[in-house]
């Protein structure tokens, strides 16, 4: 039977996961969007900073988010490795379009290979205190496992909506995204920005991994059901805004959540794909796009 | 004269081949070589649009596995014979390419790539939910015991293959020398300048996208009756993507030559390396070949042999 407690439960465990969702995407909103370096391979390295949080928690008990958070240096030098292979390899020549996409494809299928090798095709979950808990509010319940990761992933996309603004290197990267050759009049290297951005995108993937094995169990080949996902969050966003990201992720994040509850959690993967190609065939510019 | 010299080696191989069956008494041969010879038909198709078109198609394992379930489906509602479920294959796959094609086509190419990724997610969720070819378990399908001509199934199977990757290999070829292989040559090298020459870029595309599809459909029709058993996971293996991919970015992808030679390569290295090696070792393998020839030999081994005889022409 369905009833209203059962829809507002639905749309609030929808706003949550949209939360996390955000925290997913926002990197792919600056490589994608905002330096157009289309790495599918995204979804692979929040996989792989999942892997990270679960092996460091389950051998010395440290908090999985904890370890996202120290991991991000680690993860941003080989996001400017990674852009450094990229642009001498592809960029620099205007190769990027059929070789650049293979390029990402092979690196997330390494990814996916070598976390199959050395941890299985097994579910993994870490263990806190708070994964398990859950407020009550009247008929409303707050898992923990969820409200955590929503509330990490707002702090980390307020920080990076800060950066961005406020900072000269913040400013640099949206300027690059707007006018390479402007941003080269101006005296700043247009490849040196884009590497500390490309780091900057893959830094993400550390803290929205560690947030996707507090939400649940993990295995190595999950990154593929957030291909769609977070890619459909991008473009539905307008590709190069932050705010239009949070907004967009909290849309599918519900829209997920009512079809779950609707018609089983197994059909959740599907909404994803018709919102990308609904946006792409509606409207490519996205929700906010002129 | 070098057309002629091209059909007389493709008669020659198909004729041979099943010839073959009846000489080669080792079953394993068969085995290996089917699987090779499926990779030539899906990385020859993956080619036409992702090399001659210069759109990127990374949901090949599901094209794939539209053709291996459509037989599946078929075979259990009506029991057709297997030249007619691989037609009902290729035309299931290729409405799908075209599908997919009219939808994200008229965007940047990029778009059509990240759909296609979301498009294997999708059909293969529609696929556990759909019993009747079961679900996530997966179903067997049994091979029939006696064939005409061959001494067993395998055999069969091995020289209808070879028969499909040969037609797979000239369709390519006859695409790169008509009017439409030139309309998508000039697609891939710059569409805006296509289009305002009045190269009908979107129909191109289509067709191609559609043909593409519908090869990858037909490689994986034979597949139920190869393996007998098929479940979502192994019919949607990334592996089938990956291969389609790198098989022709190693090989080259600017001729029909390319996908081929990529494939018997490749293709014949995995199935030494499954044996003597552990496969998952050997999906790294793949991996870092296709990472190691975009970065080093954009051109692939063709464009390797061409720089060399250019350079000894030049001497």
């Amino acid at each position: 039977m369905f009833t209203a407690d059962l829809l507002l439960n639905a749309v609030v465990a929808g706003v949550l996961l949209g939360g996390f969702y955000a925290a997913a995407a926002i990197g792919l909103t600056i490589a994608f969007g905002q330096l157009d370096v289309v790495n599918i391979a995204h979804p692979a390295f929040i996989v792989s900073g999942s892997f990270c949080a679960y092996f460091l928690n389950d051998a010395y008990g440290i908090d999985p988010i904890l370890v996202g958070v120290l991991l991000t240096p680690v993860y941003f030098a080989v996001g400017v490795a990674l852009y450094s292979v990229y642009y001498t390899s592809f960029e620099r020549h205007g190769e990027e379009s059929l070789r650049g996409l293979a390029f990402f494809f092979g690196i997330m299928f390494i990814v996916e290979v070598l976390l199959i090798m050395s941890f299985g095709v097994d579910y993994r979950l870490v263990d806190t205190a708070y994964i398990g808990e859950s407020i009550k509010l009247g008929f409303i319940g707050l898992p923990y496992r969820l409200l955590v990761p929503f509330a990490v992933s707002l702090a980390m996309a307020g920080a990076i909506y800060l950066f961005l603004s406020r900072t000269f290197t913040g400013r640099a990267i949206l300027a690059v995204s707007q006018d390479r050759l402007a941003l080269r009049l101006m005296g700043a290297d247009p490849v040196r920005v884009k590497q500390v951005a490309f780091g900057l995108a893959l830094a993400t993937t550390a803290v929205a991994g560690a947030l996707l094995i507090v939400i649940g169990p993990v295995e190595p080949s999950i990154g593929r059901l957030y291909i769609g996902r977070v890619f459909a969050i991008v473009v539905l966003g307008g590709m190069t805004s932050i705010s239009g990201t949070i907004v967009a992720a909290l849309i599918l994040g519900v829209v997920e959540s009512l079809v779950g509850t609707l018609y089983g959690p197994s059909w959740a993967p599907a909404v994803a794909f018709g919102f990308l190609l609904v946006t792409l065939a509606v409207r490519p510019a996205g929700l906010f796009g002129r | 004269m070098r057309g002629l010299w091209f059909w007389a080696v493709a008669v020659l191989l198909v004729v041979g081949g099943t010839l073959g069956t009846r000489a080669l008494d080792n079953d394993f041969f068969f085995y290996a070589g089917y699987v090779v010879l499926q990779f030539v038909v899906l990385a020859t198709a993956w080619n036409i649009l992702g090399g001659f078109t210069g759109y990127v198609n990374f949901g090949s394992a599901a094209f794939f596995a539209v053709g291996a379930y459509t037989a599946i489906a078929l075979d259990k509602a009506l029991s057709l014979p297997l030249p007619a479920l691989i037609l009902a294959a290729g035309a299931a796959s290729g409405l799908i390419g075209l599908g997919t094609g009219y939808l994200t086509l008229r965007l940047r190419g990029i778009f059509f790539a990240i759909s296609t990724l979301a498009l294997a997610v999708v059909l293969e969720t529609l696929v556990i939910n759909w019993d009747y070819v079961g679900g996530a378990t997966g179903s067997y399908i049994i091979p029939p015991d006696e064939v005409f001509f061959f001494d067993n199934f395998v055999e069969a199977l091995f020289s209808l293959m070879l028969l499909l990757a040969v037609a797979a290999v000239a369709v390519a070829r006859w695409i790169t020398r008509s009017r439409i292989g030139r309309g998508l040559a000039a697609i891939r090298d710059d569409e805006l300048a296509a289009e305002c020459m009045g190269v009908p870029t979107l129909k191109l595309k289509l067709i191609s996208t559609t043909i593409s599809g519908a090869m990858m459909g037909i490689a994986g029709a034979p597949y139920p009756f190869y393996v007998t058993y098929v479940d979502p996971a192994s019919a949607f293996n990334l592996f089938y993507a990956v291969n389609a991919i790198a098989m022709p970015m190693i090989g080259g992808t600017t001729s029909w030559l390319g996908p081929v030679i990529g494939a018997l390569l490749l293709g014949s290295l995995q199935q030494w390396a499954t044996v003597s090696i552990s496969s998952e070792l050997n999906l790294l393998l793949v991996g870092v070949m296709l990472v190691a020839f975009v970065i080093l030999a954009p051109q692939g081994i063709v464009g390797l042999a061409r720089r060399f005889l250019d350079g000894r022409r030049r001497l």
